[in-house]
């Protein structure tokens, strides 16, 4: 009997229509593409990005050197060098470059900075022309701090409460 | 000797009148597969270039044709660029008896279907050359495996067209089409319905498209027999694959649902209001309803493993037509109405 109903379900070709049926309906269903340059997905305030370095409001850049970011960091892609400034005699850094190629976004540099100088941002659509562009320097990192710093700000306030 | 000039030119006109449509439909058909497996996935498809993706096709030609041929060190050289067209001609060569209308056709041939059958056939050759000039082993495991899936499935093929030879008497495939005259149940589907669905899946085993794909199975052997292709000569593969989607598409119409003839004929008032409609419109249009046919097929099925295949072409298809073609005979001979009418004998 089994057999038989085997013989009916397969040469009737029972199941391949079925199967049909379904892409059959998925053809008139909406589509969920994100169209991504013109459309975004939403993101978290908590998003890992390409990484900034931010200064004080009065100008004066946060990093002092103290070295726990290249510390924490498990893919070893910071590499930083401190000394004394030339004009007051702080200790800040004379190096900080970051490779991105190296860099896996875990987010730890960020955690471990005591003066919430090193951040990752919301930008996660960039790209290198050159060989050697993948290391972004100190010049580059407070630049782009400086250009997202609304951004930044802003998020570290909405997530102030749970840190 | 102008005349034979002449003659030249005109039937150089007029396959160019074919190829050119044929080219141009095998790029959008490229595009229509992209975007009907797209939207059956609930993607939109592409949708870059020009007006909802309109110039996507156009885009590829040209990334395809600037792309350099690379040939393999160690591969045939000759061969290996002659495989990529003996695999085209054949596709191409088949349109020459289709017939797109009731005169419309380029060579009215009396064996019209015998050649048909060995066009689709040769092309076998070329699929094996490629593999075996690509000096790959991917390569030739895949021209394999596309040799003896298009063997085993032109068999099933051949069967069930003999059932078309049967019901019209003709292997002119005008008068294959002619023979169904008159409304769309005076079509071969119904008395031949399951010799339809065993071309049609030979049909699509002997494309090697998908669900019947293992010689490109990209998972064990990347891309079977093309795997060394490049640029143009890709290009050729790749529009052959198309161009005999294509064909099988509008050989089915025309062997089982009647070419170019209005499916209305013989209803009062429908076929009064549809007879404006040219007989090419209505060849494409069933022909198209096939191609979407084959592009769901990929779209909903997964790939076959190898001995599923080889069974169900020679196991199931092959006694399966045997069958029918008995179960026919008597149809025929009992002047089944109303196809078989007046070629009873009892």
């Amino acid at each position: 009997m089994s057999k038989l109903k085997h013989f009916f379900r397969s040469y009737t070709l029972k199941d391949l229509l079925t199967g049909l049926r379904i892409t059959g309906k998925h053809l008139w269903r909406r589509k969920v593409t994100v169209q991504f340059p013109e459309e975004q997905t939403p993101q978290s305030p908590r998003f890992r990005g390409l990484h900034a370095l931010r200064r004080y409001p009065n100008g004066e850049e946060r990093c002092i050197g103290c070295k726990l970011c290249e510390a924490v960091c498990p893919a070893a892609a910071i590499t930083i060098d401190a000394g004394p400034r030339q004009d007051d005699g702080t200790r800040r850094t004379t190096r900080y470059e970051i490779d991105m190629f190296k860099c896996i976004y875990c987010g730890f540099c960020e955690e471990s900075c005591p003066v919430d100088s090193i951040v990752e941002t919301r930008v996660m659509d960039y790209h290198f022309e050159q060989r050697g562009d993948n290391i972004l320097t100190k010049a580059q990192l407070l630049a782009i701090g400086d250009k997202y710093e609304e951004q930044i700000a802003e998020d570290r306030k909405q997530d102030a409460k749970y840190r | 000797m102008l005349d034979i000039i002449i003659d030249f030119f005109i039937i150089g006109t007029k396959i160019g009148l074919i190829l050119l449509p044929l080219i141009l439909a095998v790029a959008y058909t490229t595009y229509a597969e992209r975007k009907i497996i797209g939207y059956m996935q609930m993607r939109v498809g592409p949708n870059r270039v020009g007006p909802k993706g309109w110039l996507q096709p156009i885009a590829d030609v040209i990334k395809l044709l600037m792309k350099e041929v690379v040939i393999p060190s160690g591969a045939n050289k000759g061969l290996f660029l002659l495989a990529p067209i003996l695999f085209i001609a054949p596709s191409f060569a088949a349109w020459a008896v289709i017939p797109f209308d009731a005169e419309l056709v380029l060579a009215n041939s009396d064996v019209g279907l015998l050649y048909i059958l060995a066009m689709t056939s040769i092309a076998v050759y070329g699929v094996i050359i490629a593999g075996w000039a690509s000096n790959s082993k991917y390569a030739l495991l895949g021209s394999l495996r596309s040799a003896s899936q298009i063997i085993s499935y032109e068999i099933a093929m051949g069967f069930a067209l003999v059932g078309v030879l049967m019901a019209s008497g003709s292997m002119n495939l005008g008068e294959i089409v002619k023979g169904q005259e008159g409304g769309f149940w005076h079509w071969y589907w119904i008395p031949l319905l399951p010799l339809l669905v065993i071309y049609w899946i030979s049909g699509v085993a002997e494309t090697n498209r998908a669900p019947f794909d293992l010689p490109e199975g990209e998972s064990e052997i990347v891309a079977g027999f093309h795997v060394e292709y490049a640029g143009i000569s890709f290009a050729l593969f790749f529009l052959a694959e198309y161009a005999n989607m294509i064909l099988i598409s509008v050989l089915t119409a025309l062997f089982f649902f009647g070419g170019w003839l209005n499916p209305f004929q013989g209803i009062p008032f429908i076929e009064g209001i549809t007879n404006w409609v040219p007989g090419i419109a209505w060849l494409l249009l069933k022909a198209g309803f096939f191609l979407f046919l084959m592009i769901w097929l990929r779209a909903t099925f997964p790939r076959y493993r190898y001995d599923q295949i080889m069974r169900l072409g020679w196991k199931v298809f092959i006694p399966v037509t045997v069958v029918w073609l008995m179960i026919l005979t008597f149809m025929i001979k009992a002047g089944v109405g109303p196809w078989f009418t007046g070629r009873g004998v009892f």
